[in-house]
């Protein structure tokens, strides 16, 4: 069974239809990269798998997403449990106005994961272990998150997703914002949590989608226009469109 | 270059009066001031006498009416920012923008009948009401401004981890806007300390030193304002040295709250 499977997924913004009929499976401890031009709705498209969207009031859904079997967009879904199991990365870092300790803390302590004190440590150890920054963070856990560099401080984030215990992550451009040394970091970090995690990436660099992702989907106008394993999406994509998008004829 | 010497010629013009007047009254002021007249009550002209229930009093009046109006403020300032962009909250937002520009004497007499009247007696209580009134629509006011500021992607790192609106608006929003909600915290209370007219009508004054709600109340505006009036030169001098205390009363009031409010992340 996949780990997320949407059918036929309709997405509008008011009057605005911004997806079209998508179908889509994502098998588990896959990493899918989404690509394609600004404002096909790939971020869109992303954001309805953790129902990010239901912030936008006039946002509305047709379809269904199951994750694990269930559809998420049935009434009675509890979405803060909901997000706490589909994690998410944002395309400019967001950490919080508190110490690098709270900020991994806090998933964990408004979800009661921790059982004690001493089980909140660890589990803020392990998460900033896993997002790769815990070396270089451990002298100053309670100094503020804003000391440090935007590629650290992506990586805050990242650990921050991962201290609720998500089982997958979806990342919406992650390393956009960064310079290419914390963007191979982040990249190498994808790759490592790919053991564990199932991964959604959205991302507007192309050679990043073929470095981290397994299967590449293509988005063009609110459409799905392909999807297939990334190999073969850069080499010998079935669609036209999608040769000439990722051989940069346009986009 | 010829805007950078303008404009730092008027942020010097507003520098320079407002060193201007703080001088003045310091120099004004400075002779007066004695311990005595810090702790004594107001005497006959001639027996000396001091502000020492009206500081006290000021500071009740003050204290009660940022209680209510502080809290309530932010309230309403966070509701408006976080839920109240329908109808309800265009109006609660015209209503406190209107409140903002309602001259601060008509609080006092819409007090006075609504209070003073009904209960018979000038209180502190009264005072407070009236306050607490002018508190409000300002509290409101810079606290939505200042939670609008907070990014929105701050709020959905917190909703993406399964955090509920209320949470996200209590530990993330809220101590992310904190030093400008002080900021607006801060501007109310040196309103209202320096408020005179409400006072007149509620509150009204007191020679004597009290704690009681339902008793009239001494202040230093309304002090000042009696001292000043009167025809005696001595009393003119002690008007100065209260002043003095008043504006080193919201200077030190605004300090200790920079201080607790200071960002710390």
């Amino acid at each position: 069974m996949s780990k997320i499977s949407v059918s036929n997924l309709n997405f509008f913004y008011g009057k605005a239809q911004a997806l079209h009929d998508i179908s889509l499976d994502i098998p588990e401890r896959e990493v899918i990269a989404f690509v394609g031009p600004s404002g096909c709705g790939k971020s869109t498209f992303l954001r309805t798998l953790n129902r990010m969207n239901d912030t936008i009031p006039s946002a509305r859904v047709e379809g269904q997403v199951l994750i694990d079997g269930k559809n998420i967009y049935e009434a009675n879904t509890d979405v803060a449990s909901l997000r706490r199991k589909v994690g998410m990365v944002f395309q400019k870092s967001n950490p919080f106005p508190k110490s690098i300790f709270e900020n991994v803390a806090y998933g964990v302590r408004i979800n009661g994961i921790h059982k004690d004190k001493a089980d909140l440590n660890v589990r803020v150890e392990k998460a900033l272990h896993d997002a790769a920054l815990l070396d270089e963070v451990k002298d100053r856990m309670n100094t503020s998150a804003f000391g440090l560099s935007g590629g650290q401080q992506q990586r805050l984030c990242i650990a921050r997703a991962l201290a609720v215990q998500p089982e997958v992550i979806l990342m919406d451009e992650p390393a956009s914002a960064l310079d290419p040394i914390a963007t191979q970091k982040i990249e190498e970090l994808v790759v490592e949590l790919k053991k564990q995690y199932t991964i959604v990436i959205v991302t507007h660099n192309m050679q990043q989608a073929a470095r981290v992702s397994d299967r590449t989907a293509f988005f063009m106008l609110g459409k799905l226009v392909e999807v297939n394993p990334t190999q073969k999406m850069f080499t010998n994509p079935d669609e036209k469109l999608t040769e000439d998008y990722v051989t940069g004829r346009f986009g | 270059m010829i805007m950078t010497t303008l404009t730092a010629a008027c942020a010097f013009g507003v520098v320079a009066v407002l060193l201007l007047v703080l001088s003045y009254i310091a120099y004004q002021g400075i002779t007066s001031l004695t311990f005595q007249f810090l702790i004594e009550t107001p005497k006959p002209v001639g027996e000396g006498g001091g502000i020492g229930n009206a500081i006290v009093g000021s500071l009740i009046l003050l204290g009660l009416a940022s209680l209510v109006g502080i809290p309530f403020g932010i309230a309403v300032g966070t509701y408006l920012a976080e839920m109240g962009d329908g109808w309800f909250g265009t109006i609660v937002r015209f209503v406190a923008d209107t409140m903002i520009g309602i001259p601060s004497i008509v609080f006092g007499v819409f007090v006075y009948a609504l209070v003073v009247l009904q209960q018979g007696y000038f209180s502190t209580l009264a005072g407070c009401v009236a306050l607490a009134l002018i508190m409000i629509p300002i509290v409101t006011r810079t606290t939505e401004e200042m939670i609008r500021l907070v990014p929105k992607s701050m709020r959905e790192g917190a909703l993406a981890l399964g955090a509920p609106q209320w949470r996200v608006t209590k530990d993330i929003v809220i101590p992310a806007a904190m030093t400008g909600i002080a900021t607006g915290a801060m501007l109310s209370v040196a309103r209202v300390l320096g408020e005179t007219a409400p006072l007149l009508f509620t509150a009204f004054g007191s020679r004597f030193y009290n704690i009681y709600l339902d008793e009239p109340m001494a202040s230093l505006t309304v002090q000042i304002y009696n001292y000043a009036i009167s025809p005696f030169e001595e009393w003119h001098d002690k008007a100065w040295a209260a002043t003095l205390v008043l504006v080193t009363l919201i200077l030190l009031i605004n300090i200790i709250v920079r201080f607790i409010t200071r960002k710390k992340y």
